[in-house]
């Protein structure tokens, strides 16, 4: 009640203090606060979602049944989890897009380590033409080619295959990380390989040894988002699993889950929860790195 | 040139001195050993090279090719039909649809997310402002997660029967009778199209800081200084600087919303009706969905290839936007 005081207060002592710094921050800082009068209701309305997977993963299927509206469970159980885990099948969808997400992140990391160090070290012949075409693929819309992708890949044998995601999801060349380890190696100072070959190392060596560990933020950046990416994906290992139910990644298990019983609420929530809780918690720990990460691609 | 000189150094001293003959040994020498020395850099490219050739480059050359024939994926294609899968394309009203709808999810990501996106990212850039680390985090929260679990989600809370979107809005006499959001042709796009905004907005904010980062802090201060107001100080000097940086957002922007596929099917499949329906789940439907009738390759090859150029063309309309930029930036 005695809120309505204070700024009437601040408000009578105003001219006095016009052109002193202090006040105007006050002023100001009391300004800030009425932000959150907006931004506290929109950003509970904005992860609603999120809050109603964790608390609905844990209400039993009577309470979901009849509209359970509140945001605590009426009576707590983990028979959701189970059911998800063991009887939908979520726990080999969970190791399939652990083994998935690796799968991708270790070809990506491969692929664009070696490039970016052949590209960014040494300045070989037509080193210029390679960086042209990579940056003009960068422009070229990706997404409708799945067709072709497929076909290769089914080819090879490797449809119905987990390799097969693997190789369609990381094969398409991911130019960003290409960039980011060139520019990386470029800036690495000349005298380290120098002192190395002196030692009679040799190339793989200086890669191996000394290139490749000093790239560790390098290697962070590109797995964070690569392994994000790959554990969100869907349209590929949809395509590559629908002649095996039991390779499914999580996505693409919770899509079959939804279509084939739609009533399940409480049990589809747990799924929900299984699939979003790994990739959040990376999230969290990692966040800076993968906030800055983003935030390179604007500034370069 | 710096390479060169090393391997010079490094190279047979023993060569040094001597005719033209021995220069012409020794040039060919250097060039062997440099040649040599790259070799292992091309080595390095080989993984590189075979997955762009057979992952990037070849799809779209055989997207081309698949499109001429009248192909079910069995066997290699044999049955050569010419043009008439593009002309089977460009003449059916359900490609135009997810065309358009295509359009729209990007319209609506330039045209409403990006601004809506800045007016966040200036309101959270503000210093005084407690709190606006976690604000940033919750709101940029849906991004890291999975696109087609959520979907799914969204499909839960928005259901006309028991979802609590509905039931609350009916127990608190907002409306009379439940929404179907997902399941009503009139909704269903709109419905989509907000999930989408809230999928992606986060990424858009995070862009529009990191742009505000690069604002000068003493322009700040010379505008408090000449007494201007915030909405001053904004028009007059935040906007000026974010200029260029906001083409490379909208650029962004723009590849990113030309992919709701995992959204669109996850959830509505394009129904109802095909009022959702874009141009990545039409390809899907022709090429690989198992309820729909048999694959049809070649057709979907054609319509992707058809949009795959369209799209290709509305980014290189921005790139001479771009170019500006980085020519600026240069001088």
């Amino acid at each position: 009640m005695s809120a309505p005081v204070i700024p009437g207060n601040s408000e009578r002592e105003a001219p006095v203090r016009r052109s002193d710094r202090a006040g105007e921050s006050v002023a100001l800082r009391h300004r800030a606060k009425l932000w959150h009068v907006l931004l506290i209701p929109l950003c509970l309305v904005w992860v609603y979602p999120f809050i109603w997977v964790a608390t609905s993963a844990f209400k039993s299927q009577r309470e979901m049944f009849l509209g359970g509206i509140g945001l605590i469970p009426e009576e707590f159980t983990l028979d959701n989890i189970t059911r998800a885990w063991d009887t939908a099948g979520f726990a080999s969808y969970t190791i399939n897009t652990v083994v998935f997400s690796l799968g991708v992140v270790a070809v990506v990391l491969f692929v664009s380590a070696t490039a970016g160090y052949a590209l960014g070290r040494g300045d070989i012949p037509g080193k210029k033409i390679i960086v042209g075409i990579l940056i003009a693929t960068m422009f070229i819309p990706d997404g409708y080619t799945i067709i072709p992708v497929f076909v290769l890949v089914d080819s090879l044998g490797l449809n119905n295959n987990l390799t097969g995601a693997v190789l369609a999801a990381a094969g398409p060349v991911h130019v960003v990380p290409i960039l980011l380890f060139m520019g990386y190696f470029a800036g690495l100072p000349q005298d380290l390989e120098e002192a190395a070959r002196m030692d009679g190392a040799g190339f793989l060596r200086i890669f191996w040894r000394i290139m490749l560990p000093l790239a560790q933020p390098v290697i962070g950046t590109v797995a964070l988002f690569r392994f994000i990416g790959a554990w969100n994906a869907f349209l590929v290992p949809l395509v590559f699993t629908l002649g095996r139910p039991d390779l499914r990644t999580l996505g693409v298990g919770m899509y079959s889950f939804f279509g084939s019983d739609t009533t399940d609420w409480a049990g589809l929530a747990a799924g929900a929860l299984i699939s979003l809780i790994p990739v959040i918690v990376v999230f969290l720990l990692l966040q800076r790195t993968f906030i800055e990460g983003m935030a390179g691609a604007v500034k370069s | 040139m710096n390479v060169a000189e090393v391997t010079d150094a490094s190279g047979r001293t023993a060569a040094a001195g001597g005719g033209p003959a021995r220069r012409k040994a020794r040039k060919a020498e250097k060039l062997r050993t440099r040649m040599r020395k790259h070799a292992w850099h091309y080595v390095f490219l080989v993984p590189m090279t075979v997955l762009f050739l057979s992952f990037t480059l070849w799809p779209m050359v055989a997207s081309w090719w698949y499109s001429l024939y009248d192909w079910g994926g069995i066997g290699p294609p044999s049955e050569w039909v010419g043009f008439g899968n593009y002309q089977e394309v460009l003449s059916s009203p359900a490609f135009w649809n997810a065309f358009r709808i295509s359009l729209i999810f990007s319209a609506v990501a330039i045209f409403v997310q990006l601004p809506l996106a800045l007016v966040m990212a200036v309101i959270l850039n503000n210093p005084r402002l407690r709190g606006r680390n976690l604000y940033r985090l919750l709101i940029f929260l849906p991004v890291v997660t999975t696109t087609a679990v959520v979907g799914i989600v969204f499909a839960m809370i928005l259901d006309p029967a028991g979802g609590i979107v509905n039931e609350v809005m009916s127990r608190s006499g907002l409306i009379d009778e439940p929404i179907n959001f997902l399941g009503s042709e009139s909704t269903a796009l709109p419905t989509l199209l907000g999930i989408d905004l809230w999928k992606g907005f986060g990424i858009t904010m995070v862009y529009w800081l990191a742009a505000l980062q690069t604002v000068p802090s003493e322009l700040y201060e010379a505008a408090r200084v000449d007494g201007a107001s915030a909405r001053q100080t904004l028009l007059r000097v935040t906007i000026p600087v974010l200029a260029p940086l906001a083409i490379v957002i909208l650029l962004l922007t723009f590849q990113t919303s030309m992919a709701p596929f995992d959204l669109v099917q996850a959830t509505t499949q394009g129904g109802p009706n095909f009022s959702t329906d874009v141009m990545s789940t039409y390809i899907y439907r022709y090429a690989f969905d198992p309820s729909f009738s048999a694959s049809r390759y070649g057709f979907a090859s054609a319509a992707g290839v058809v949009f795959g150029i369209f799209m290709l063309i509305l980014t290189l309309m921005q790139a001479p936007l771009l170019r500006k930029r980085y020519e600026r930036r240069g001088k």
